[in-house]
């Protein structure tokens, strides 16, 4: 499993993954950009899911099934808007 | 099981491709598909996650979640985007938190680092989701602009000293009741609409991406406590993407990210540091101002918040265009923080239709305004003004701005005489060669669109 020091490099690689996709971006796409890595953090439905599928107690539950709406919410409101912005971007050839 | 840590690592190599798409405007539209596919893989194969219980009540939250998101999603007008993309990422800040509260009333035996990233994830996801709800407020008009009282900075820095003390407990004592865990959770989320009530409307680009990188925070920390390594990929590579857009929107209002959150903008001594202007502002009437672009070579139009206010959009863009089938050349300049959230313009410009190859950024044309016969400025102020350039004790001295003042001849179309968000007079306004058409700005280019058709 990720441990200790396997989980800072994979901290590491995946921040300057980040830097770098995003550094060369164009002033034009940074709403779309930044609703898209927006959406890319609603992976914490995958989370949430799990946490209320192992949730045991009624408190535990109550709390999971929050986070489960909220992140299911994150997920799809999040790809739902960057699609709309998308679709509009067109060049004056298209 | 072997399968499902497969599929996560699909899902991530997905979401890095699919952000990297996202680079371009040609293979954008394609890039959230490749996300989205990500996110849809990772989230089925969950459901066989082994020991799983309660598939029911999982399934009518993401029902909930999903419709309501997907309603307001889809019917949200573009001028209101910024407030819902602050509260989607609220949402998922929010997610986090509620992660390491159940791991946390769950008890059982973790180690160090597990407790401390996920109490560190459970405090930044709170915090970035109550900052997000009042930054959504505030954007959606539900809230006074900006909520300031004496010793705020100290109420703050004791409400968030709090939220550490008893997050460092818990991370100490290994089991805290759950009394600790309450007071945590209520201190961080304090902590959080807080922090973000002093903010004013124009520094919330700068807000919105900085939660945003929050909530990847909060995501990839939380991702280590459930040893999911989609989770943790995918929220640090938001986490790094939306730090570098914070530290460019801040740079391009030339201020730290620390004076943006902690300082109240234009909130005094400015007045004193003013320069004596000289000139007076001179109004025009449409009908001029139309006369004057006609038989302009050159016009650049320059859209600010006003024109988002205004819902200007769509009619800017039918006045562009009859100028250009009046072989004029036209072009849009957008200044990196116009608007409420970065990319604001472009987004409203790309509504109405106008195609991204005539939007241009500030390093790319700002040479071009010396030789260009009329720049026509809508519902900009700050970004404009010249002052920023001359005036060194000015607070927006240093920021980059839009050289407006060096074209020929500059209309501004405005809705009153009073300054702009900073409340520093716009010397720009008072310069021999602008001319100001005061009203709402959908009606000002209305009028300019049907005086063009008429000459």
């Amino acid at each position: 499993m990720i441990e200790g020091f396997t989980a800072l490099y994979i901290f590491m690689l995946a921040g300057f993954v980040g830097y770098e996709v995003i550094s060369r971006v164009p002033v034009i796409l940074h709403t779309p950009l930044m609703s898209g890595s927006n959406f890319v953090h609603g992976i914490v439905v995958v989370g949430a899911m799990v946490a209320l599928g192992q949730a045991q107690t009624a408190l535990e539950q109550i709390i999971g099934f929050v986070g489960v709406a909220l992140a299911a919410g994150n997920a799809v409101g999040g790809y739902v808007v960057t699609e709309r912005m998308l679709e509009m971007f067109k060049s004056s050839k298209e | 099981m072997a399968f499902i840590q497969l599929c996560y690592f699909a899902a991530a190599v997905l979401f890095i491709l699919g952000l990297k798409r996202m680079s371009s405007p040609k293979s954008a539209r394609s890039g959230i598909v490749w996300a989205g596919a990500g996110m849809l893989v990772a989230t089925l194969i969950t459901f066989f996650t082994p020991g799983m219980s309660n598939y029911l009540l999982i399934l009518i939250a993401i029902g909930v979640g999903s419709y309501v998101a997907w309603k307001s999603g889809k019917t949200v007008a573009m001028t209101d985007m910024p407030q819902m993309i602050a509260i989607y990422n609220g949402m998922g800040g929010g997610a986090a938190a509620c992660i390491a509260a159940v791991e946390l009333l769950k008890g059982g035996e973790h180690g160090f680092a597990v407790l401390l990233l996920g109490v560190l994830g459970a405090l930044i996801g709170a915090v970035s989701f109550s900052g997000s709800v009042v930054a959504w407020a505030k954007l959606d008009g539900r809230m006074k602009k900006a909520i300031r009282f004496p010793n705020q900075k100290l109420v703050n820095l004791a409400v968030f000293a709090l939220a550490l003390l008893f997050g460092l407990i818990i991370v100490g004592k290994g089991h805290a009741g759950a009394f600790t865990i309450i007071v945590f959770f209520l201190a961080a989320l304090a902590f959080g609409a807080m922090m973000a009530l002093p903010i004013g409307g124009a520094d919330m680009p700068v807000v919105i991406s900085l939660f945003n990188a929050f909530t990847g925070l909060a995501v990839a920390f939380e991702g280590f406590v459930l040893q999911n390594a989609a989770m943790i990929i995918a929220g640090t590579v938001v986490g790094a993407a939306g730090t570098l857009l914070t530290q460019l929107m801040a740079k391009a209002m030339n201020r730290p990210i620390s004076n943006v959150l902690f300082s109240n903008f234009g909130g005094g001594g400015g007045a004193a540091a003013e320069e004596e202007i000289t000139g007076s502002m001179k109004a025009s009437e449409p009908m001029d101002a139309a006369v004057q672009m006609c038989y302009a070579a050159k016009v650049i139009i320059v859209p600010g918040y006003g024109l988002a206010v205004a819902q200007a959009q769509h009619k800017v863009w039918e006045l562009a265009e009859l100028l250009e089938e009046r072989g004029v050349e036209v072009k849009f300049a957008i200044h990196p923080v116009a608007g409420r959230m970065p990319g604001h313009m472009n987004v409203l410009l790309a509504e109405a239709g106008v195609p991204y190859d005539k939007i241009f950024d500030l390093d790319e044309i700002n040479n071009e305004f010396a030789s260009t016969d009329v720049s026509l400025v809508i519902g900009a102020n700050d970004v404009v003004n010249p002052v920023a350039k001359s005036n060194p004790d000015s607070p927006i001295y240093g920021m980059p701005i839009l050289n407006v003042d060096q074209s020929r001849n500059v209309l501004v179309i405005k809705r009153g005489q009073g300054a702009g968000f900073s409340g520093i007079e716009n010397h720009l306004f008072y310069l021999d060669n602008t001319r100001m058409v005061y009203g709402d700005a959908q009606k000002v280019v209305a009028e300019l669109i049907a005086h063009v058709k008429a000459l």
